[in-house]
């Protein structure tokens, strides 16, 4: 069987292709790329940070700001939410039995908006942290970075709004007639959740920006205290939209997990409505959470009480889908090959980070946690940890149905050990720093708190590792997908079962052979 | 157990779980906002990249804050520029400052000693180092 990747064809012809898989190897290609932009900084912070007072790699605090501030904007949002556009793409109307994306045109645009939101925020490199909090973006920090920051993100956000309109109608009204919704795959539904979910946040953080734009111009003054604004309207606004952002991350990830663990487990998966619910459920609480970001901000007892009510509640939710996974798992013939191993490191990781998160959400502890290093180890246990772990996961797994070749097993071990220890190395120490009350987005510490310094060297190592785990990864990536043995294209990992996938796909240009 | 109940079990673990986060949070932290009503009020000022400190006898202090041991203290924190966050996190002292907004934190110190401050929230250049430190002193008066 010859697959669309073997067969040479020129990179042009998939660059202006609108068909939904090759739109989806865009993503797929360029979410990657900035996986190892975003990660060389991270590798720059930590190594930084190794060497309290130094100056090692970065000697002066913008450059660090900016690094920081850059590192995050990338992995959210040129890589986090174009790997799952990517695997969307390819998958969702396979599983929703269509022939492609609602509005193909509609597509290839949304896509080609990233890269112009991506150089927008590469060149300006802007410093204003990716919250990007009022009054300092208005009225310290430096254009023309925070415009072109400005700029870029507003790119981003329309591109996100296309694609997630584009998802909703694909998955809505073009599935298959004979397919109800409530069948349709869990990673479409993902899919489905987190798009409506677009819609309904991003318009607000959309207008946000608008506004600070002008106030950044000084013609109006909405977040800026000094022409009579309020700051706080800032925040309101943005976490409005970015809480439930966080999940807009986190659920495709869920998806791919869904997709791999019963596979894997060689058993029907425990169950669909389950799952279905526990994602419409997160999907509608997840809006009632946000200003569990701002207890500290002034906020009277009786609204921090009702934000913490909103955050506890979206907790069962996420609950159910681990729950779902490990009954799925129990008592099936598992096979650990790589897809699996991150599937389920990625949920026990995930479990973690929830009981973290519920942590925080606790008021309380909340002004221990607020503004430190923990915070900063709860987010990457998503963000890495769940996230990142599940997308490797769905990666390995596509990889013979891409590429029609195998990875190679022993080192997607190594790097499922190297980043699984990495990972927790990484970031649990990065808790403790947060309770021994290190702040975050710091350019240096004191050395008079050892405990500081050893932390932060524990936490560096552990980011070595997983910057090792993925310099494996890119490298198996490339040279087994073109020397790589040839795959089983029925059942590459020798499970049984059936499958979808990029192969059923039909490509007009790439001139499929089918079965 | 059947399919669904053991579903609803873990569903119900997890319910009276967060119910029990909730409330004791409830608790603890109506009692942690709760100010003594003799404590001393103190003027603290974020700006980049300094902290400063008024006593209520108009004394001013800046980047080092001397208090007394056994007395309660109510912090007022303002901002002259940007958002900060004023924290001295050995005591758990912590509240953002907000330019436009005057914030309240409250606590008593009990032992004597230096403890540092540091400002949690991003604010530019040198937040890093937005560093002063608090000396609690016997009460000799
Ligand atoms: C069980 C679910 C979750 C709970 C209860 C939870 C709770 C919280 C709370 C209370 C905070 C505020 C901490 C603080 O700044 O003081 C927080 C911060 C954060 N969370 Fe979560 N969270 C959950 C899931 C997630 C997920 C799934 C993601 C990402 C995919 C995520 C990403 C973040 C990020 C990025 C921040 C920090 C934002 C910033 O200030 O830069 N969280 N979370
Ligand atoms: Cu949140
Ligand atoms: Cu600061």
């Amino acid at each position: 069987m010859v697959l669309e990747l073997q067969k040479p064809r020129p990179v042009w012809q998939i660059m202006f292709s609108t068909h939904h898989t090759d739109v989806g190897y865009l993503y797929l290609v360029f979410g990657i790329v900035f996986l190892f932009m975003g990660g060389v900084l991270a590798m720059i912070i930590r190594t930084h940070l190794f060497f309290p007072g130094q100056g090692v790699l970065v000697s002066d605090s913008a450059t660090f700001n900016r690094i920081f501030t850059v590192h995050g904007l990338t992995m959210l949002f040129l890589f986090a939410l174009p790997v799952a556009n990517g695997i969307g793409n390819i998958l969702v109307p396979i599983m929703v039995r269509y022939k492609d994306m609602a509005y193909p045109k509609l597509n290839a645009i949304a896509f080609w908006m990233n890269p112009v939101g991506a150089a927008l925020l590469w060149l300006g490199f802007a410093d204003t942290t990716w919250v990007s909090y009022a009054p300092y973006s208005i009225i310290r920090a430096p254009g023309p970075a925070a415009d072109m920051f400005i700029f870029g993100m507003k790119i981003l956000g329309i591109s996100s709004i296309l694609s997630s309109i584009n998802f909703v109608v694909t998955i809505v009204k073009c599935k298959h007639p004979d397919l109800p919704l409530r069948r349709v795959p869990l990673f479409a539904w993902s899919m489905l959740t987190v798009s409506l979910m677009t819609i309904v946040a991003m318009p607000t953080y959309a207008a946000a920006l608008i506004m600070m734009l002008t106030d950044r111009l000084g013609l109006s003054g909405f977040f800026n205290p000094f022409a009579g604004g309020d700051p706080i309207a800032y925040l309101h606004l943005f976490w409005f939209t970015f809480h439930p952002e966080v999940y807009i991350f986190l659920l495709p990830a869920i998806g791919m997990m869904y997709e791999i663990i019963p596979r894997f487990s060689r058993k029907p998966l425990y169950s669909q409505a389950s799952g279905v619910f526990a994602f419409v459920m997160l999907g509608i609480i997840g809006f009632a959470s946000w200003g569990h970001h701002m207890y500290s901000t002034g906020m009277d007892f009786t609204t921090k009480v009702v934000f913490m009510i909103g955050t506890l509640a979206a907790v069962p939710a996420s609950g159910m889908h681990v729950f779902n996974f490990l009954a799925t798992m129990w008592g099936g013939r598992i096979r650990f090959a790589a897809p699996m191993k991150f599937a389920v490191g990625g949920i026990a990781l995930f479990f973690s980070a929830g009981a973290g998160g519920v942590l925080n959400s606790a008021m309380p502890l909340d002004f221990i946690s607020h503004g430190t290093y923990w915070v900063v180890g709860h987010m990457h246990l998503f963000l890495i940890g769940t996230i990142g772990f599940g997308f490797v996961a769905m990666i390995y797994y596509m990889f013979p149905y891409i590429t029609g070749r195998m990875y190679n097993e022993k080192l997607a071990s190594a790097h499922f050990v190297l980043m699984f220890w990495g990972t927790v190395q990484t970031f649990f120490t990065q808790h403790l720093l947060g309770l021994e009350g290190m702040p975050r987005r710091v350019y240096d510490y004191p050395t008079e708190f050892t405990s500081w310094t050893q932390l932060n060297q524990i936490s560096t190592i552990g980011a070595w590792m997983i910057g090792a785990s993925f310099a494996i990864f890119l490298a198996s990536l490339i040279y087994y997908s073109a020397k790589g043995k040839e795959a089983n294209m029925d059942d590459p990992w020798g499970i049984g079962g059936k499958y979808y996938y990029p192969v059923e796909a039909k490509n007009p240009h790439g001139g499929h052979s089918g079965y | 157990m059947g399919h669904d109940t053991a579903e609803w079990v873990f569903v119900a673990i997890v319910i009276a779980v967060l119910c029990y986060v909730g409330v004791d949070s409830w608790i603890v932290q109506k009692e942690v906002e709760a100010v003594p009503a003799d404590a001393e009020v103190i003027k603290v000022t974020g700006q980049q990249w300094f902290w400063s400190f008024e006593h209520a006898d108009g004394t001013k202090e800046i980047s080092t804050l001397h208090l007394k041991k056994d007395h309660a203290y109510l912090f007022e924190i303002y901002s002259k520029d940007v958002m900060h966050s004023f924290n001295i996190p050995d005591w758990v002292v912590f509240e953002d400052a907000v330019p436009g907004h005057t914030n309240h934190a409250w606590f008593a110190p009990n032992e004597v000693g230096t403890y540092p401050i540091q400002c949690r929230e991003y604010c530019g250049l040198l937040h890093y180092n937005m560093r002063g430190s608090l000396v609690v002193e016997d009460d000799k008066s």
